[in-house]
């Protein structure tokens, strides 16, 4: 985790940037921190602001969401970090969001209305680490059986599964 | 849980029409069915010929390959990125390979760089003959088939003869690649590259003048350039959809900005279309492979890093230096600083992408792959809705799946 000084340090560093410059002149309070490592920007996003920064990016010229996944960082809490990877068709450049989520309420909004390609993303994250999105269309299971128990990419699942 | 347990939802149910006995009916497509390239099942509403809904249900092919990379040394990743789009082997390789290599700030000799570029375009192209074939098959015509693999067999032969292996080759290494190529790889790709234009153009004459193959295509799975970009579609189906977005040429990787290639795109947006792009890429590849081996440079094929790339055979055996390192890397892995990062390229299918999270150790705390087709999937039932059945079967051809990278 990145620190306070960390934080503005980058976000001055790189207020050129069309992602920061729009962040924060939208909401300045909703990046919570923020990294630039090995020539790739993420940012820290407050779990209720999501869907306002990724219409925010949208209007910036961020057009495409490529991927959303998630990493979990257990033992810590909150240890569930949920990634938002978002591309720039215009400005050829790419951002990383991420959202960070504890395992006793583990819930974000849906992406959804703002990608209708987060549909299988979103499912994805929800059968693999047990993240629910609020407001999505169809959260069912994508990848393991309606039935499965648990949520195996979580880092206290075994790798050989439970015996 | 017992094989009892599994049960498959039906996912739709048929509608019934108020005041009228018709009503729809719910059709299984899959997950054994010829034309899904794999084990996709679809569930189909349909109304007569009409699809009305589709809904795909995937994950008959999930092997938990994210959840094996944990387990393992960054190095022993690279055989299982193979088996996750198994066309395109070697793109797999490259992504990974490229991910751990920004984590660790390596700098690839450039005749790696060409070597790996030479293989991925072989790749890209064996991949379409793949793709081309089959989709015709689909179709019905099933002569062009024959005339793919045939073609395809001969870039197999150069993998087996570079990497000892027809499809699984994992070549690549991080930090460079595993071998020199033997003596005769060059002259081999040579005779390839002056034997394949004439071999394209054989199937276009096969295929293009060809009523049966036109109606089927023409007009068919339109999609428009919003709803692409909407629905996460990349590569090949993107293009047609006139979207002028191609990694290899607007965030170059692996030294692709020294090559000169076009980007064929289209606004049409139809099957035909990513027909004709696709056979048109192929075309690209050849000269970005012919550039290749023109500007080959010499030089070594590895990074200068020997505590993360083993070192040749005949210094392990000489040097006690060397057989340290060797021993170190096989036994305990090499450890890469803490951090994230996200590389894609441009696969046969789109953009594929590795989200690789290190935690200072040897082994990745978090691999991801972002594969181009699981989007596209989404994409299908807009494609699809309100047209024949029989389209269905051309869509799934166009966007060109592989339920291995799929499901992963």
């Amino acid at each position: 985790m990145a620190t306070a000084n960390e934080k503005d340090a980058v976000l001055q560093a790189h207020a050129q940037n069309h992602a920061i410059a729009a962040l924060l002149a939208a909401k300045p309070a909703c990046i919570t921190n923020a990294r630039f490592d090995r020539g790739e920007l993420t940012l820290w996003i407050e779990r209720d602001d999501i869907r306002p920064v990724c219409r925010t990016l949208q209007k910036a010229g961020y057009n495409f969401l490529v991927d959303v996944t998630c990493v979990d960082w257990y033992p810590s809490e909150p240890r569930l970090q949920v990634t938002y990877h978002i591309l720039s068709h215009s400005l050829k450049e790419r951002i990383r969001l991420c959202v960070m989520v504890d395992t006793l309420d583990p819930e974000v909004a849906s992406i959804t209305p703002e990608w209708p390609s987060a549909n299988f993303y979103e499912r994805e994250v929800w059968d693999l680490f047990g993240v629910r999105f609020g407001g999505h269309p169809n959260l069912r299971r994508i990848m393991l059986p309606d039935q499965w128990e648990g949520h195996p990419l979580r880092k206290d699942y075994p790798v050989e599964g439970y015996r | 849980m017992d094989a009892a347990d599994y049960v498959i939802s039906p996912l739709i149910e048929p509608r019934v029409e108020e005041g009228s006995k018709d009503r729809t009916m719910v059709l299984n497509m899959g997950p054994q069915h010829p034309s899904t390239h794999g084990v996709l099942r679809l569930v189909l509403e349909i109304d007569g010929e009409t699809v009305l809904r589709l809904v795909p249900d995937i994950g008959f092919l999930h092997t938990g390959i994210e959840k094996t990379c944990e387990a393992k040394f960054y190095q022993q990743v690279v055989p299982l990125t193979d088996r996750i789009d198994y066309l395109s082997p070697m793109s797999n390789n490259l992504c990974y390979c490229l991910a751990v290599e920004k984590l660790l700030q390596l700098e690839i000799p450039p005749r790696a760089q060409f070597l790996r570029v030479l293989l991925n375009e072989l790749t890209r192209i064996q991949s379409h003959l793949v793709w081309l074939g089959t989709h015709a098959m689909d179709i019905g015509a099933l002569t062009l088939f024959l005339y793919t693999f045939r073609e395809r067999e001969e870039i197999l032969k150069i993998f087996e003869h570079v990497s000892g292996q027809r499809m699984m080759g994992s070549y690549f290494r991080v930090g460079g690649i595993a071998l020199e190529p033997p003596v005769d790889f060059f002259e081999r790709v040579q005779n390839l590259l002056k034997m394949m234009p004439e071999r394209i153009d054989e199937y276009e004459n096969l295929l293009h003048g060809n009523p049966i193959w036109v109606r089927r295509l023409q007009g068919v799975g339109y999609l428009s350039a919003a709803d692409a970009i909407a629905l996460g579609v990349t590569g090949p189906p993107l293009r047609a959809s006139g979207v002028d977005w191609d990694l290899r040429r607007d965030m170059p990787y692996s030294g692709y900005e020294k090559f000169q290639f076009n980007v064929p795109v289209s606004s049409v947006g139809d099957v035909w279309t990513r027909y004709v792009l696709r056979v048109q890429e192929m075309r690209e590849s050849l000269k970005i492979c012919q550039q290749a081996l023109d500007g080959m440079p010499s030089g070594p094929l590895k990074a200068n890093a020997p505590k993360v790339v083993l070192p040749d055979r005949e210094k392990m055996k000489t040097q006690m230096e060397s057989l340290i390192y060797h021993f170190k890397i096989v036994t305990e892995g090499f450890a890469v600083p803490a951090g994230q990062v996200y590389q894609a390229i441009e696969s046969p299918r789109g953009e594929m992408g590795y989200f690789v999270v290190s935690d200072g150790t040897a082994k990745p705390y978090r691999v991801h792959m972002r594969n181009p087709t699981f989007a596209s999937l989404q994409a299908l039932e807009t494609m699809c809705v309100g047209r024949l059945l029989a389209d269905v079967v051309a869509v799934i051809g166009s966007i060109d799946i592989v339920l291995g990278e799929i499901d992963r």
